[in-house]
């Protein structure tokens, strides 16, 4: 029963219980670097057996099968979890947004209906997670990044209303340009915390694959107690295995 | 100091000049507007509630969190908010700005519907700016009773909105009879600086936080400003400047603390702290950049070559032409600046007259050395 606490888990707060309850994580990541494996991570934790939190995913990145293969190396099987409405599986390769503003309005108003019909069975967490953001501008044709900040707006509506999550991967890269800077930065003050994927400064090697570093920057919490996860700061390094990733500190030896 | 912000906000305007008006300035790297505004409105609240400040009510313009956060905060704070509290209205633009929902979802509070009014859509200026006079109307008359306005925060607005609507929707509140303060948050980091300045421009204080690392070289780098913070980033430096009404301008810093429970403010404390603060930007490698204190004091009391202590007796100096038995050099002993001519010549050969003409070069020093060529 003993789940063990890697250091991803511990800057999130996962040692505690529905740490990520009415929060929003963003995820960054670039061409070197991607962040697709903390995604992974994630979903293992939130479709384990020890919990009972449902997912919403938005697949715009890849099809269901990829997702599958992935998590059943790291001992998930996604098709059952489907099948017992603990995942909901949206497939946006298949769906086509349409036009304009109003296209990410309906995908919205789809997920807001899905959350509630889940309210209405469980109590637990529900998390919706985008894969990705930046693939989100293109499926919906016609629209743009002001309308992915709309949909972010109502995603951060649901964290306080029906007490969800909202976990969403971007890549940095391509909106770091002199024009779109503020684009980037409006996903970053909108989030509660931010992991950020990216290489070694030394660049490539073998027993190293990258750093994270998580900003948790945490609200005014009505809980009491707990309040050591607020404005922190963590930085460490990870190695992608075949089964997990290991998560150590720079010239630590890796447990 | 923080205090003397919530102070004139309480205390609102004279008749016949504009509504006094606050612009709060967060960072990237200082995310901490949203409990600047949750500190002035819990005091804001109290003094209203206890019949101290010269606004009887207070419409509060949500647009970054919903109006239950806010509620609950005040909970928090011992200020409780029923439906039938008349001191308060919140506008709510936070839920469904663009009207994207066609029916309220269950979470959204509908009891108490004159508390909580939902605004479905926020780049109507002129409609928002007659929605919160209604609102204060609804809560103080049509007479000369005054309430004070929260908006909090501007970015959503500024997104939806050009710069120059949003800037005449807070002069119109500000110029309103019925309004006696307002306030805002703006992020610095997200608008150009032109927003910024105008904002300030419509504002008589300006509050903004700094990190106590601040590195900021532009809006470019702002983002890498948030991973470049400190460990535990929750401090760092307030300032608030206040245009006072002749001209002049008056400017106070305080430290501000970040908590579960909200922002503290505390005095400076030593510069010290800063500087501790700022050491830790110094890069980690294995090797020292500066010196321990005992290795300065050893250093100081280094000889150098051709600089005697003056014990009174002459030092012997091989200078590898003759040997040590013949021929004594007694160079001029000094302190550092000082000259004394005081040659005194023995035996044969030469003499060497030393003067120091600088004091000691700190290592790593930006002095070059070639400076005083005069080439």
């Amino acid at each position: 029963m003993d789940r063990s606490v890697n250091l991803l888990d511990l800057a999130l707060g996962l040692d505690e219980p529905s740490p990520l309850r009415g929060k929003v994580v963003l995820i960054e990541d670039c061409v070197e670097t991607s962040g697709s494996f903390v995604l992974h991570q994630m979903m293992k934790r939130l479709l384990s057996p020890h919990s009972s939190d449902s997912l919403i995913f938005l697949a715009f990145a890849r099809p269901f099968s990829h997702y599958d293969r992935v998590l059943r190396k790291l001992g998930c099987n996604l098709a059952t979890q489907k099948t017992n409405n603990r995942l909901v599986f949206v497939d946006m390769l298949m769906m086509k947004c349409s036009d304009n503003e109003s296209g990410v309005a309906k995908l919205f108003r789809e997920i807001q209906g899905t959350v509630g019909k889940l309210r209405s069975v469980t109590n637990s967490n529900i998390t919706v997670m985008v894969d990705d953001m930046s693939l989100l501008e293109i499926a919906a044709t016609n629209s743009n990044s002001d309308h992915v900040l709309d949909f972010l707006h109502y995603c951060h509506t649901l964290t306080s209303e029906s007490n969800c999550s909202v976990v969403t991967l971007n890549h940095e890269d391509i909106y770091s340009s002199m024009e779109r800077p503020a684009y980037l930065l409006q996903m970053v003050c909108l989030a509660d915390i931010v992991i950020k994927a990216e290489p070694l400064a030394s660049g490539l090697a073998n027993d190293v694959h990258g750093q994270l570093t998580v900003v948790n920057k945490g609200m005014i919490s009505s809980k009491s107690g707990k309040g050591s996860s607020r404005n922190k700061l963590q930085n460490f390094q990870f190695r992608i295995k075949e089964n997990g990733i290991e998560y150590f500190y720079p010239g630590c030896s890796r447990n | 100091m923080a205090d003397s912000i919530f102070r004139k906000l309480r205390d609102g305007g004279e008749e016949g000049e504009l509504a006094p008006a606050l612009t709060i300035e967060e960072t990237v790297a200082s995310p901490f507007a949203l409990d600047v505004s949750c500190y002035l409105l819990a005091n804001l609240s109290s003094s209203i509630l206890a019949g101290k400040s010269k606004s009887e009510g207070l419409v509060l313009v949500t647009f970054s969190r919903s109006p239950s956060f806010y509620l609950q905060f005040l909970k928090q704070k011992g200020i409780f908010v029923s439906s039938s509290s008349k001191w308060i209205r919140v506008l709510d633009c936070y839920t469904d700005p663009l009207g994207w929902i066609d029916q309220p979802s269950p979470g959204v509070i509908t009891e108490g519907s004159s508390l909580i009014k939902l605004h479905k859509c926020v780049s109507d200026l002129k409609r928002l700016f007659s929605s919160i006079i209604e609102a204060g109307r609804e809560m103080v008359g049509d007479g000369k009773t005054r309430f004070s306005v929260a908006i909090d925060s501007v970015n959503e607005l500024l997104r939806h909105s050009s710069m120059p609507l949003v800037s005449g929707l807070l002069t119109d509140l500000r110029s309103h009879a019925q309004v006696s303060s307002l306030f805002w948050s703006l992020n610095t980091d997200l608008h150009q600086e032109k927003v910024t300045n105008a904002l300030e421009y419509i504002s008589t204080m300006k509050a903004n936080l700094e990190p106590f690392c601040p590195s900021s070289d532009g809006k470019r780098n702002a983002l890498e400003n948030l991973f470049l913070v400190h460990q535990d980033f929750g401090k760092g430096q307030f300032h608030i400047r206040f245009k006072l009404r002749k001209g002049r301008v008056r400017v106070m810093s305080e430290e501000y603390h970040v908590d579960q429970t909200g922002i503290n403010f505390s005095p400076i404390s030593s510069v010290e702290t800063i500087i501790a603060a700022t050491k830790s930007l110094i890069p980690k490698v294995h090797f020292n950049l500066q010196l321990s204190e005992k290795e300065r004091v050893e250093k100081e009391k280094v000889v150098l070559p051709f600089e005697h202590q003056d014990h009174g007796k002459s030092t012997e100096i091989y200078d590898g032409r003759r040997t040590l038995a013949d021929g004594k050099t007694e160079a001029t002993p000094l302190s550092s600046g000082e000259l004394q001519a005081d040659v005194v010549s023995s035996g044969k050969g030469g003499e060497i007259i030393y003067f120091r003409d600088s004091d000691d070069e700190h290592p790593d020093s930006d002095e070059d050395p070639d400076d005083d060529l005069d080439i």
